[in-house]
């Protein structure tokens, strides 16, 4: 079983001073789309300014399952090619993925107070939210607790594939067990006002998932090669 | 002829690991043990009304399986390590699966012994009356324990070879039997109170789905797994 990782220390190190701009222009993107937001929607009939909070929710939530796709594409890739930056990237957007998460159920339990009246419901979106919520932070535990790296790299890749696979499963099991037992409120079709400052913030949010992947996957290359170096060092050989 | 001489593999890693449970017999007795314990507590939870007792059954019984059923994934490979005996049946020529397939067959009839006793108690315990559909109830058992046993012996696999594996495997494994455990209760939770909505076929179909689906995944990716 061949084990790349001598290709660790090749991170791009000629860009990787680009990168701090990158995350200048994201969070100034999100700053600006947070204002035209704001400023261009209407108050809303029924929720008044409480429905701004959607600009924060619904793109925490999309960008939580992108991120959690690009864990099912690395670690498909690691299993298939067995290169260790496939498991870092893996871990880094599902890492990200997962403060993604956590902050969607929280963005959704602010609004949920005031528009419900509740911070919690069993509705489908929610639920399946939150299981989605505790397979990552398995994953991300298991990472935890596996020390030899090859081992880690392979075990958390199939666990990170099984519940990405699982994903659309749980969805659909969730809202068979919602709408078997209540009829589901349907969210109101959204007027024309709200859909640029929506869009924007969507795009302004996938910025900021990009640019954390990036910084936390350099972080774990870093980690990794000094790993690599002390390794070296111990066993007495030219560190490379 | 590969497939007679896996196959064969398969019988002897099942024949072992259940001729090792009757030895002991400690493992298979303490197991069902705590399902019972599980489900008495419920009882305490619940209260003693009879109707609240009836529709909380299918839960109650099949959480209780749930609890039971990670200790005995867990046990199943931890035999294996205590002596150092992975390693040698590693070294045996032939396929990686059928030590996965033998693990969960043996793991099968091993839940599935104790869960025959579990469900007698809940029938008693949480006064359920058995529907004329019993057959599709028993079913749907069998659906829900190759679910869990599956993705269980899978998930064992990894867990029992780590630290703080007690906590790690049912943090992995029980975010991933959601699906299961909602249309199993859900099914059962049905056909116990007559199916009005018919809903019991499309939970059955979903667990079908469910149970292929995994079974497929963990067999390809238990080689990196055990290997690793």
């Amino acid at each position: 079983m061949t084990y790349a990782s001598a290709s660790i220390p090749a991170v791009a190190a000629g860009r990787a001073d680009r990168w701090p701009w990158f995350g200048v222009f994201a969070f100034a993107f999100l700053i600006l789309s947070q204002a035209i937001a704001i400023i261009t929607s209407p108050a809303d009939r029924d929720m008044g300014d409480l429905q701004k909070i959607m600009y924060v929710h619904v793109p925490a939530a999309w960008t939580t399952f992108i991120a959690f796709f690009v864990v099912l594409v690395f670690s498909l890739r690691y299993l298939w090619k067995r290169r260790e930056k496939d498991d870092l990237l893996a871990a880094s957007a599902a890492e990200v993925g997962a403060t993604f998460n956590g902050l969607t159920l929280i963005l959704g339990m602010i609004w949920g107070r005031p528009a419900w009246g509740v911070w919690w419901t069993w509705d489908a979106r929610l639920t399946s939210t939150l299981v989605l919520f505790l397979i990552f932070v398995g994953y991300l535990s298991l990472r935890a607790f596996v020390d030899d790296a090859e081992r880690r790299a392979e075990w958390s890749a199939v666990v990170g594939a099984l519940g990405a696979i699982n994903v659309p499963i749980v969805y659909m099991s969730v809202r068979w067990w919602r709408t078997l037992h209540q009829v589901q409120s349907t969210p109101s079709s959204m007027d024309p006002a709200y859909v640029l400052g929506l869009r924007l913030n969507a795009f302004a949010f996938l910025f900021i998932l990009i640019y954390f992947i990036r910084q936390r996957y350099h972080a774990a290359c870093l980690q990794r090669s000094t790993e690599h170096a002390e390794e070296m060092t111990a066993l007495g050989g030219q560190q490379s | 002829m590969t497939w007679r001489r896996d196959w064969s593999r398969v019988r002897a890693i099942v024949w072992k690991d259940l001729v090792t449970e009757r030895r002991s017999k400690a493992g298979f007795s303490s197991v069902t043990a705590l399902g019972v314990t599980i489900l008495v507590l419920f009882g305490f939870a619940l209260g003693p009304d009879a109707q609240v007792l009836r529709d909380a059954a299918a839960g109650a019984l099949w959480l209780a399986a749930l609890f039971a059923g990670v200790l005995a994934f867990s046990r199943s490979y931890q035999v294996e390590l205590e002596s150092g005996a992975l390693e040698q049946l590693l070294q045996y020529p032939g396929s990686r699966w059928t030590i996965y397939v033998g693990k969960l067959l043996s793991n099968l009839i091993f839940v599935g012994l104790m869960l025959v006793i579990v469900i007698v108690t809940a029938i008693i315990l949480f006064q359920v009356r058995i529907p004329a559909t019993w057959p599709s109830l028993v079913a749907i058992l069998v659906l829900g324990v190759v679910g869990v046993v599956v993705l269980g012996t899978f998930y064992a696999g990894m867990a029992s070879r780590i630290r703080a594996r007690e906590v790690l495997l049912p943090l992995l494994l029980f975010p991933m039997l959601v699906p299961v455990l909602l249309a199993a209760m859900s099914a059962s939770k049905a056909l116990l109170t007559g199916d009005l909505m018919h809903e019991a076929s499309a939970w059955t179909r979903l667990l079908i789905a469910y149970d292929m689906i995994f079974l497929v995944a963990t067999l390809l990716a238990f080689e990196h797994v055990i290997e690793a």
